[in-house]
């Protein structure tokens, strides 16, 4: 169990100028599962494609179970047992999870026709193998993401990988798939599979990992046992530095309600609901996915008709019927999914803080005042500090953590009485994430009302002042400071 | 949409590196090959000739930018010129007033366009390819296939009259226009309202854009637009004929791409699209001028039009050739 699979050592790589890669050293046993983290841009994902086979290292040597290796193209790479899972699944939904197994080199028959059977056959095989519950004729299309991210492991390990690469395979699943892939996971180790491991959420670092890798400014920080280690500590070797609190929460709830949700029901997602928000509180909602939090939500901010229930604002009983309307009383919401709904990717920095502000950027009640805009665009680039080379350019090329500060400076612009927060921190790494909890404390100290939404537990529990659990539409539970502990939101999330 | 202070004809000419690169070439080429080329009146001239594609393609470039396309616009074109022209001429109507219905039935045709795609969703092209051969026929139903002449100079002198004795009036439209929409697409919520839907819609509606009211809105303007290019075409050809116009749709949507707007949406620039304008005029201009024949013509602009579009999409790639200005 102990033989070294792979070493790495002072691996740089250069683009034009700048250095992604300073002399990184990784090593990895079989049967490990080896984590690899840091800050976005530090340069995992370089790495990742420098083992691949789709980067070239300028300098340094990769030695596999003892032996120089040359990994000159993603076919090298696969020839020398190194699997890769990427964020993005990339299979053929139009397929069956036994051809997806098999694209690209399907066992034919003496006519020369594919040999579905011995596909159907042997994918079954592998699928048992790791004790997976999937048929593998059914279209990958038709199956969940957690499932079709199980496939993906399947194809992978298919190849016979000594090395299997896992890039942030949890982004997208639920906890209770989340818990499936760490299961399968546990079968690869006692087969002998190196794994290495990317994500940013530490949690899991601690429950799957062996040993952590930590990478920052594409130089090597260090490798540490994971049990000799806790969070504080590698946050701290993450970002350089002490952050301090993580979790910066002062309490600061005033008595003066701003939200009142009472009996709100939307189709079959939401049934139900009553609560409320007041100024200066952060209120938290848990739950599976699924169990319609982002539904209520959107039901709150006007973007779906809410079909029952009363929503009071303010003291005033309102009925958006479109998000326009639930803007100009003073709600704003971060939706859940950056990308889709929070920004308009391929357009500046600029243009997304200020588009759900333009109205009072007016200088005649028609054209945009260049410098009303400029000046907007440059506080909030200065109060939340967002990362941009400039305010110009596109907002795809910034970090998700800058990403989200845009989309958070583009509500903040319209000066919301209330913000709702769905998934504030998803896809952002540690260092932005402790500036996010900052901002989003510093908002509630000056009394703004929050709402926030969030699957990540340490976050919700350490952040807000009390927490509503939500089941199948349902609100469950409301817990207090001193009920708030993973086991009790998990045991309401689950109705266990 | 800069937030640092660049000079706006360094930046067109620097966002537009490429076509003009495009367009100085073919300038250079077709003086060297008519001597006609680059004399006042000649230029004049083209001005004159490309003002009709240009109220096409301004409507086209907010469309695209939007993610939508027009095919109808051709023949709203052919409607509001030939109803125009028969109302004066068969009904005896004042002229004001038929230029009204003229331009209410092209607003007419593009509200429609715009309703039942934001409405209902329905994809542009289809909509839009129905909404043509509905206008067209309707050109042709009421002028029973027949051009109608008309010779009131009160009319005719909308698009045969000169400012100042030499600048032909279309070109004088052509230039307001563009201005117009310059400001509106550069300097109005509206216009960032057009660039944040073709971006992605969602976070549009989520950032309250008003999606409806903007697709409708843009739509119907692409319509007035054509009424009027159609009306001016009219007074100038001294008549109102209902096959007028066919395939206009697809030179304004030349003229868009050539000048970097995106059939994807989210992207696009008047000032490129004027670019775009241009190419295709200067090609005919200059064909014209050395007597090609009008078949030739077509093959020739169709290629030019491709290899144009391949320069194009090499931006941000690896630059072939010397068009580094490109980027």
């Amino acid at each position: 169990m102990t033989d070294t699979v792979l070493k790495m050592q002072g691996i740089a790589k250069s683009f034009g100028g700048t250095h992604a890669l300073k002399g990184i050293n990784f090593e990895l046993k079989a049967g490990e599962i080896h984590a690899l983290l840091g800050e976005n841009g530090a340069g995992k994902s370089t790495l990742i494609k420098v083992l691949g086979g789709i980067h070239k290292p300028d300098k340094g040597e990769i030695h596999i179970e003892g032996k120089l290796a040359d990994i000159s193209s993603v076919q090298s790479a696969r020839d020398y047992g190194i699997g890769i899972i990427h964020q993005e699944i990339v299979l053929v939904p139009e397929l069956s999870v036994a051809e997806n197994i098999f694209l690209g080199r399907e066992p034919v028959t003496k006519w020369g026709f594919k040999d579905k059977k011995k596909i159907i056959n042997q994918a079954k095989q592998m699928v048992e193998q790791l004790g997976l519950d999937i048929d593998v004729s059914t279209h990958v299309g038709e199956l969940t993401v957690a499932q079709q991210q199980l496939v993906e492991i399947v194809k992978a390990i298919s190849f016979n990988v000594k090395i299997l690469v896992m890039d942030e395979p949890t982004s997208s699943l639920s906890d209770e798939e989340v818990n499936h892939l760490f299961v399968t996971m546990e079968k690869l180790r006692k087969q002998n599979v190196g794994i290495i491991y990317i994500s940013h959420r530490l949690e899991e670092l601690f429950k799957m990992s062996d040993r952590i890798t930590v990478i920052r400014d594409g130089s090597y920080v260090g490798t540490t046992k994971t049990s000799k280690i806790d969070a504080e500590g590698l946050v701290a070797m993450m970002v350089g530095r002490e952050l301090g609190s993580f979790y910066p929460r002062t309490y600061s709830v005033q008595e003066d309600e701003v939200l009142r949700v009472e009996n709100l029901s939307r189709d079959k997602v939401v049934k139900n609901v009553s609560f409320r928000v007041r100024k200066g509180e952060i209120l938290g909602f848990s739950g599976l996915v699924g169990a319609g939090r982002s539904e209520l939500m959107e039901t709150i901010f006007g973007a779906y008709r809410n079909t029952d229930g009363k929503v009071t604002l303010n003291g005033e009983l309102v009925n958006f019927k479109n998000c326009i309307q639930a803007i100009e009383k003073g709600i704003a919401m971060v939706p859940e999914d950056r990308k889709r709904q929070g920004l308009v990717l391929e357009n500046s920095v600029g243009f997304n803080i200020t588009l759900a502000n333009l109205g009072n950027l007016m200088q005649n009640g028609l054209i945009v005042s260049e410098k009303k805009r400029n000046e907007l665009i440059k506080k909030y680039i200065k109060d939340l500090n967002i990362k941009t080379a400039s305010a110009d350019i596109a907002v795809s090329s910034l970090s998700g953590g800058n990403q989200q500060k845009v989309v958070i400076a583009k509500w903040l612009a319209t000066k919301p009485k209330l913000l709702i927060l769905d998934e504030p921190t998803r896809g952002v790494d540690v260092g932005a994430r402790a500036e996010i909890y900052a901002i989003i404390n510093q908002l509630a100290k000056e009394g703004l009302a929050i709402i926030m939404v969030s699957s990540d537990l340490p976050e919700i529990i350490n952040m807000c002042d009390s927490i509503c659990v939500m089941r199948n539409g349902e609100l469950v539970a409301q817990l207090d400071k001193s009920d708030m502990t993973q086991e009790n939101i998990m045991r309401y999330a689950t109705g266990g | 949409m800069n937030t640092k202070t660049v000079n706006p004809v360094m930046g067109m000419l620097k966002n537009n590196a490429g076509i003009i690169v495009v367009l100085l070439i073919l300038c250079v080429i077709l003086s060297i090959a008519s001597p006609v080329f680059l004399t006042t009146d000649n230029l004049i001239s083209v001005l004159r000739q490309v003002s009709n594609n240009v109220f096409l393609a301004l409507g086209m470039t907010l469309i695209m930018i939007l993610g939508g396309i027009d095919l109808s616009v051709g023949a709203i074109v052919a409607v509001s010129g030939t109803l125009t022209v028969g109302l004066i001429v068969n009904n005896g109507l004042p002229i004001p007033i038929a230029i009204l219905c003229g331009i209410l039935i092209g607003v007419a045709v593009g509200f429609l366009n715009g309703l039942i795609i934001a409405k209902f969703k329905l994809p542009a092209f289809i909509v839009t390819l129905a909404t043509m051969n509905i206008a067209s026929g309707i050109a042709y139903i009421y002028s029973g296939g027949r051009s109608t002449r008309i010779t009131d100079s009160a009319f005719t002198s909308i698009g045969t009259g000169k400012l100042f004795g030499f600048i032909p009036l279309p070109v004088i439209y052509m230039i307001i226009f563009i201005i117009i929409f310059m400001v509106v697409l550069n300097k109005t919520k509206f216009g960032t309202n057009i660039y944040a839907i073709g971006g992605n819609r969602e976070a549009a509606r989520l950032s309250g854009v008003p999606s409806m009211k903007v697709e409708i809105t843009v739509y119907t303007i692409a319509g007035l637009l054509a009424a009027i290019a159609g009306i001016v075409l009219a007074a100038r050809m001294y008549s109102g004929q209902p096959s007028v116009g066919s395939g206009y749709e697809m030179d304004a949507i030349a003229a868009c791409v050539l000048g970097g707007v995106s059939m994807a949406g989210g992207r696009g620039r008047i000032s490129g699209t004027i670019f775009g304008v241009l190419i295709i005029g200067v090609v005919s201009n200059g064909l014209n001028l050395m007597g090609v024949s009008s078949f030739w013509q077509l093959l020739i602009k169709g290629l030019i039009i491709l290899i144009a579009v391949l320069i194009d999409a090499q931006k941000g790639k690896k630059l072939p050739f010397s068009f580094k200005l490109a980027k």
